[in-house]
């Protein structure tokens, strides 16, 4: 029993974190109606950026002004140069854009930065804590904490604020949304920059665990089966959609790893996501149906 | 309708285009202030291209329009909703997911005067804007006998319902100037009335200029001051209701049979 409970706090905490990188995909789609193929590159870029500076002597809090600062600079820059000339376009116009800016954002990370592995510490300790006979660890409790305080504050400002209800009145009719003085420039703005904001976090915790490099833009992957379990168009969706996958990822490899000769985790997750596509493909949490791509 | 005032929203010789069909040609009109003004004609007459010109979604060919005294050549529809232009659409565009009061309330985003710190971390300015929209949408919903859908999803409500919501998120900001693209579309007889009398007493009460497409005629001519047909993008005829009603070019092209029901 006390090992089924192990697996499956881990597995919850660990999903945690893939929360952390739907969120970031989340908003966007709200917003701007597109799947954002850029939002590794982005993360990447936060982290890459933060690491650079802490190396450089800049203080770690200094590093983060200064992160948030420029990826506020690329939301505005995003918004003048992608999405406006593209307003009206097809969704699937969109997603090539998208497609091309993490190209490029990636290319400018690298060059700039370099592309060799960098060690990012927090000053988290992962030292294992006992709970019972129950090992958790501390650096996934804490990861899970900082995704769960972001997911509550976003939950509130996009509920309770009138930012949040312009967002939703964007996402739902943009004519209308318009016509009633809504600035629809401004709010893409400022959801690129949230955006940003939580790809810097979840890029610090990422790259905290597995280092700091290119194939931190590839956690992107992980978040694709998180949305189509959660629903695009829910932030309590990707939660609950990241604590599904990493649950079920840890508690299969366990239980069924052992008799299929091990290597669930890298399947896992899609195969589950198929799943959902059948049963319900709009996500838990999802309010549209999704478009073919 | 005492005192002299300028036209509320002149249209001179506007013309608009789509991939080389004309969809509205050399069109000139004046809206005087306060007055109901009626679009009519048949269906691809230009009526809702010409709405979409006026608040900016559309950019004409050539022409402008001329509102309270300043010229466009083309209005941005952020633009137009600032200085007041408000704007009701065919078949609703509501917020289906969001509560009715939360609708009304993106109404009044135009007044909003916060900065956007001051928004995301709810500090006192906007706690007090936030109340303040609240109370003024919550008058605008008792306005047309809404109170009890207040905290309804809205896209759960009958359509007459939603309809009478997507005018009351259309005027609460008090606008100059309200176009509304056929707000009794899909209506029974009795909603149609309901509703054409909640249009009369904004214009009457609160003296708004109202542009608004028809199809009813018998509803147009009892309640516009002033009717512009339209028929292939081009103006049939301009005046008060009674001249509309008699003008042989009006009864040829369009009013025809419905002429002789109202007279039946």
């Amino acid at each position: 029993m006390s090992m089924f409970l192990e697996t499956l706090i881990g597995g919850l905490l660990a999903g945690t974190m893939y929360s952390l990188v739907a969120i970031g995909f989340v908003l966007i789609y709200k917003a701007s109606g597109v799947f954002n193929y850029a939002q590794g590159s982005i993360l990447l870029f936060a982290a890459l950026t933060f690491v650079s500076l802490t190396g450089q002597g800049v203080p770690a809090f200094g590093a983060i002004a200064i992160t948030i600062a420029l990826l506020v600079l690329m939301a505005i820059a995003i918004e003048k140069l992608l999405l406006r000339p593209l307003t009206n376009r097809s969704p699937m116009t969109l997603f090539m854009a998208t497609l091309g800016l993490s190209y490029l954002v990636e290319a400018v990370a690298q060059g700039i930065m370099g592309s060799q592995v960098r060690a990012l510490d927090l000053g988290i300790d992962d030292l294992p804590i006992f709970v019972g006979d129950i090992m958790i660890s501390q650096f996934d409790l804490i990861a899970a904490g900082v995704a769960l305080a972001l997911g509550i504050g976003l939950s509130l400002l996009f509920n309770r604020t009138r930012i949040g209800i312009q967002l939703r009145g964007v996402a739902d009719d943009t004519r209308a949304a318009l016509s009633l003085g809504i600035d629809i420039n401004r709010i893409w703005q400022i959801v690129w920059a949230v955006a940003g904001i939580v790809g810097l976090v979840a890029g610090l915790l990422w790259g905290a665990r597995q280092g700091v490099q290119f194939s931190l833009s590839l956690v992107v992957l992980k978040a694709l089966p998180v949305l189509i379990i959660g629903g695009f168009t829910s932030i309590a969706g990707a939660i609950v959609g990241g604590l599904v996958v990493g649950a079920g990822e840890s508690l299969a490899e366990t239980y069924l790893g052992p008799l299929v000769g091990g290597g669930i985790t890298p399947w896992f997750a899609y195969a589950l996501a198929l799943l959902f596509l059948f049963i319900r493909p709009a996500g838990l949490f999802g309010e549209r149906q999704i478009e073919r791509v | 309708m005492t005192t002299p005032v300028p036209p509320a929203l002149e249209v001179r010789n506007v013309s608009l285009s789509f991939k080389g069909v004309k969809a509205i040609s050399d069109l000139s009109f004046k809206v005087e202030a306060r007055e109901i003004c009626a679009l009519i004609g048949p269906n691809g007459a230009g009526k809702s291209s010409l709405l979409n010109i006026l608040n900016g979604v559309y950019v004409p060919d050539s022409g402008e329009i001329i509102f309270e005294g300043e010229h466009f050549r083309r209005m941005e529809p952020l633009e137009a909703a600032r200085r007041g232009i408000g704007r009701g659409f065919q078949n609703n565009a509501l917020f289906s997911g969001m509560s009715v009061v939360d609708n009304v309330i993106t109404g009044l985003s135009r007044h909003s005067r916060l900065t956007l710190v001051e928004e995301m971390f709810r500090l006192p300015r906007a706690r007090n804007e936030e109340r303040r929209f609240r109370e003024r949408a919550q008058a605008v919903l008792h306005l047309f006998g809404l109170d009890r859908h207040a905290a309804t999803i809205v896209g759960t409500l009958p359509y007459g319902v939603q309809k009478k919501v997507e005018l009351a998120r259309a005027i609460v900001a008090e606008p100059r100037l309200v176009l509304l693209d056929e707000p009794l579309a899909g209506m029974n007889a009795a909603e149609k009335q309901e509703i054409a009398a909640v249009v009369a007493r904004l214009n009457k009460e609160l003296q708004l200029t109202i542009v608004l497409i028809e199809h009813d005629i018998g509803i147009v001519l009892e309640l516009a001051h002033h009717v512009v047909v339209l028929d292939y993008g081009r103006k049939l005829a301009d005046g008060p209701p009674e001249t509309i009603r008699d003008n042989p070019d009006v009864i040829a092209a369009y009013l025809g049979s419905e002429r002789a029901e109202i007279a039946a």
